[in-house]
């Protein structure tokens, strides 16, 4: 890999110096993306070390000390301390059924796109698509008048119906894509033999796209465990808020306790991070696929 | 087949349920924003039908146009640093080791939810304990400032997190977009002697030139209705330096409580958004669009 490498960036200039010359070119290379990793991680270690910290650490010593004595009891604390525990229970169930019922929703929709034959079904599609484009804040105002009309205000039903829409779009755009792609012959053959349409979905097609469902999910779970607008706006009670929501208001009281404030925060980031560590590929194709989500 | 796959009450069951709550929850409530916007109203009585006088309201409102002044300057700023993301994917395409850990590392910030980075910026931005002023400190300024308290400076200060947290993102779309490019090309390049600098202006960029303008759009129009930051770290202040269409939207409907002038800016910033789609799509427009196969 290295000598291709080399080969490839060496191909214009020849003569003595050139490897030297070449070195240094490869050396600068790393330079360049190594710094840019460090500014990506920078903060998040520091937040790491503060949150292991007291507040006697994190004012009298160097900012990126070592906690020499890891303060875990942090976590303990605001975990039961100010609810963090209900919100963060809250953030796990919410996006679990938003993401089922978005990524089960959006299925149906794109099967009967890709492979009934209807009238209309090209505006649908349209539809779905322009969605994509519209500001979630110029729908703000109407759906808290709607919800608050429909008695759905402070009710997390408000939350779920308005993640499953506004993910909708984008996960049709990711499963279109791999329906298109998905030969047909079996599902035929399936008619052919006298398979009902219900069957043929849930039995022969949806089981042939389960990689595709893994990547929509793991996007659609981490949309919705980070949304905070929606529920800053629609949610007003402690026992329904999510963690973004909860975090802020803790923080809002624990403004002077930094290990507690890293604590939280470091528990509020914790599960896209575990995530991140083992589904790395399938965030990084997700997040590339939606790249048309505003 | 044809007859079992166009039966119309499977098709309905199919795509009405989410046919409607698209409907339901998001083209219904565009028309209402508009429709608020014609009326008086404080979000719980009775509207007050009042025709256009929000939205000429709005032409002469001073601070909205000053908040549309800094949702522009972030646009500017965000279309600006794409040159950055467009670079660094251009190191990570040269087919280094560990470019896809790199590219994996970057992404990280924009997986983190706002509130959690903006509670941690506000954290790096603290005048006295922040790890930015230790840092200053340290190499010897004096007095650095205090970032989100100034009202010349709190704009660009928020710029630098928004832009860490996209980073990544662009990074990763730009990176596909080069890996995309055949080897082919660039061999036969530097067959004719074309140096690293050479391949990259005249062969990946006007490859990549597609994605480049959907990512110019997507920063242009993200960038103006920005909100998330913003509305944790300063809430707009102090005193209006960092406010931005969307949270002065905000902040006429939730704090204020006129609906009605908040429906009139929150359609003002839909209509602002599409025409500036419009307008990148135009100006960008290739009359022949390059071809590689």
């Amino acid at each position: 890999m290295t000598s291709t490498t080399a080969g490839q960036l060496g191909g214009a200039s020849r003569g003595k110096g050139s490897s030297v010359l070449l070195k240094l070119g490869y050396a600068l290379l790393y330079i360049v993306l190594i710094v840019v990793a460090a500014l990506q991680l920078f903060p998040l270690v520091w937040l790491l070390f503060f949150s292991l910290k007291s507040n006697q650490e994190v004012f009298n010593l160097p900012p990126l000390s070592l906690p020499t004595n890891p303060r875990w009891e942090n976590y303990g604390k605001v975990w039961s301390a100010g609810n963090i525990d209900t919100y963060f229970l809250n953030s796990v169930w919410i996006t679990v059924v938003a993401t089922a019922l978005t990524v089960v929703l959006g299925s149906l929709v794109t099967y009967a796109i890709t492979r009934m034959k209807w009238k209309g079904s090209s505006l649908v599609l349209g539809l779905f698509m322009v969605a994509m484009m519209i500001p979630v804040h110029s729908t703000l105002i109407p759906l808290f008048s709607m919800f608050n009309k429909a008695g759905l205000i402070d009710h997390p039903l408000s939350l779920i119906l308005t993640y499953v829409a506004f993910n909708m779009p984008i996960t049709i755009m990711i499963l279109l894509g791999f329906y298109y792609a998905l030969p047909r012959e079996v599902e035929e053959a399936a008619i052919i033999d006298g398979c009902s349409v219900n069957r043929m979905f849930f039995q022969i097609v949806l089981p042939m796209t389960g990689s595709v469902i893994a990547t929509t999910s793991i996007i659609n779970m981490i949309y919705n465990w980070n949304e905070f607008i929606f529920v800053n706006t629609f949610i007003s009670s402690d026992s329904f808020k999510t963690l973004t929501v909860g975090v802020q208001n803790f923080i809002g009281q624990y403004t002077t306790d930094w290990g507690a404030i890293g604590a939280t925060l470091m528990i509020s980031i914790l599960p896209i991070l575990v995530a991140f560590l083992f589904l790395s590929d399938r965030i990084v194709e997700g997040m590339a696929a939606g790249s048309v989500k505003g | 087949m044809d007859k079992v796959m166009s039966n119309k009450k499977m098709i309905a069951l199919y795509v009405l349920p989410s046919l409607l709550l698209i409907m339901a929850v998001v083209y219904i409530p565009i028309v209402l924003t508009g429709y608020y916007g014609l009326n008086e109203w404080n979000g719980i009585g009775a509207m007050k039908f009042v025709g256009l006088d929000n939205y000429s309201a709005l032409i002469q409102d001073d601070n909205f146009w000053s908040s549309a002044g800094h949702s522009l300057l972030l646009a500017v700023f965000s279309a600006l640093s794409l040159i950055l993301y467009l670079i660094v994917a251009m190191v990570l395409s040269a087919r280094l080791k560990g470019s896809n850990l790199f590219r994996k590392i970057y992404l990280i910030p924009m997986l983190l939810s706002s509130v959690a980075i903006a509670q941690l910026w506000l954290k790096i931005y603290h005048p006295t304990n922040g790890i930015m002023n230790s840092f200053l400190e340290s190499i010897g300024v004096a007095n650095p400032p205090a970032w989100l308290a100034e009202p010349s400076l709190v704009l660009f200060a928020l710029f630098i997190p928004i832009l860490w947290q996209y980073a990544g993102f662009y990074i990763l779309i730009y990176y596909a977009a080069l890996k995309n490019i055949p080897t082919s090309l660039e061999e036969a390049a530097k067959i004719d002697g074309a140096n690293a600098f050479q391949i990259a202006y005249k062969i990946k960029l006007p490859l990549a030139m597609e994605v480049i303008k959907v990512t110019i759009v997507l920063a242009v129009v993200g960038s103006l209705k920005y909100f998330d930051l913003i509305y944790v770290m300063t809430d707009g202040g102090p005193n209006g330096a960092s406010e931005v269409m969307a949270s002065y939207m905000y902040h006429q409907a939730f704090r204020a409580y006129d609906f009605g002038y908040g429906s009139a800016v929150g359609f003002f910033l839909l209509v602002i958004c599409l025409i500036a789609t419009w307008i990148i799509r135009k100006m960008t427009v290739t009359k022949d669009t390059i071809q590689y196969s």
